[in-house]
């Protein structure tokens, strides 16, 4: 009597909401085709065929459909992750062989929490406590390539094989990167005073609540859709234009599969490039509809995302250039190998 | 009583700083809030994760930003 009183009085109203929200989403989800036209064909009154409705038809049904699947998704990575930290991964890869060691530190890349800034600390951390340089490498590699957002909007606007594909290529160029990485022994390339480092006792692990974790899964959505919902809506929007307007197979002269070229220019074109996965992946999304090939428009997406231009300025604090260029050339080969098997097969 | 936030510039370093002094000026307390920007420095306290929240040189909060009712309760316990 007491005890269930007790239970529900000190339950953080928050928690329940879940419950209400998600049949809400479902809702909301099925019916987004239904409302788009009600909206555009009938309430607008527009025609349908037209250049102009068709462009408006893409962006009123896909903003809010990415916006919902990007919410749904992060909720449910912000939870999972609160069970992951660094210092946990950095434990599990301690003494782990060479090649097993770059599995584990791709895979645990997709779900351990990393925001950019804590790149060094992180770096530093995995190689004082004796985790070798490829090893680590793969785990930079998989943590900001592998992203949750980017996966929900595959999946969104292509389906879930293709989401498959990019979470598998990923983790493959991420595994094997770091791996050659590895045996190419570049530390000589690290920054010395790296290796001369030691690092205080690190502190103990803090024990979440099932409602802490639901909070921080709240606070991962408001801030990454407050970071990225206006790159969807722009990202969208250039879509949309493209949908409409662009003609069917303009874009297969220059990203189609009968270029050779296509896939080694995208990759150099995206590698200096830098977006947020949201933005970028309307647009590709577009692109293919328009006949680039689905190689071509991974590994452009995978060159954006992937390899970024303030990572490289962070890490240029712990590692020579050398050895960012080595890095920058390894995963970039990767994807350009990538990019050519999805143009063979498919 | 001293508050270090440890931190390299990241927005998420600059919000708990603004949340720590909230939380001192709230309370009233006799603290001085300092940041700690240098990375070596920061390894010292072995920490993988910023931004992070030191109190009298023991590390009470790190890799997230706790609200101020968070922190004023910590600091209370102190």
């Amino acid at each position: 009597m007491d005890n269930k009183k007790g239970f529900l009085q000190y339950r953080n109203p928050a928690d329940f909401l879940p419950l209400v929200l998600l049949p809400l989403w479902f809702l909301l989800y099925r019916n987004l085709q239904d409302l788009t036209d009600l909206l555009v064909y009938d309430l607008l009154n527009l025609q349908k065929g037209t250049h102009l409705t068709e462009s408006l038809w893409f962006f009123v049904f896909e903003v809010p459909k990415v916006l919902l699947l990007l919410a749904l998704i992060i909720f449910a990575v912000g939870i999972v992750r609160t069970y992951f930290s660094p210092e946990r991964t950095r434990k599990a890869l301690e003494g782990k062989s060479l090649f097993t060691g770059n599995v584990m530190a791709a895979s645990l890349g997709i779900v351990t929490p990393f925001c950019s800034c804590s790149a060094i600390p992180l770096f530093l951390g995995f190689i004082e406590s004796g985790i070798p340089l490829g090893v680590t490498f793969s785990f930079l590699i998989a943590a900001p390539m592998i992203n949750e957002v980017a996966v929900v909007l595959l999946f969104g606007l292509f389906g879930w094989k293709t989401a498959l594909i990019y979470v598998v290529t990923g983790l493959s160029i991420a595994i094997i990167s770091g791996w050659i990485i590895g045996r190419l022994h570049l530390e000589k390339w690290v920054e010395p005073w790296v290796y001369e480092l030691k690092a205080g006792d690190h502190p103990d692990d803090e024990k979440l609540t099932f409602s802490q974790r639901i909070m921080m899964g709240y606070t991962a959505v408001k801030e990454i859709v407050g970071k990225v919902w206006l790159y969807v809506t722009l990202g969208v929007a250039v879509g949309a234009g493209v949908h409409g307007y662009v003609p069917q197979d303009f874009m297969a002269s220059f990203m189609g599969k009968s270029v050779w070229y296509s896939v080694p220019v995208s990759v150099l074109v995206g590698i200096p490039l830098y977006s947020n996965a949201a933005g970028i992946i309307p647009i590709v999304s577009a692109l293919i509809g328009k006949g680039a090939a689905l190689g071509t428009a991974l590994a452009f997406m995978m060159a954006v995302i992937g390899l970024s231009l303030p990572e490289m300025i962070i890490l240029r604090k712990v590692l020579k250039l050398p050895l960012i260029f080595t890095f920058i050339g390894v995963v970039g080969t990767g994807i350009l190998v990538v990019g050519y098997l999805f143009n063979y097969i498919f | 009583m001293e508050i270090k936030i440890l931190g390299t510039g990241c927005s998420n370093c600059k919000n708990l700083e603004k949340a720590a002094r909230e939380a001192v000026a709230e309370l009233n307390l006799d603290a001085a809030v300092v940041k700690e920007e240098d990375i070596v420095k920061i390894m010292g306290y072995g920490i993988m994760r910023t931004p992070a929240l030191v109190v009298d040189e023991k590390v009470l909060v790190y890799g997230r930003v706790p609200s101020v009712s968070e922190i004023k309760e910590m600091l209370i316990k102190k």
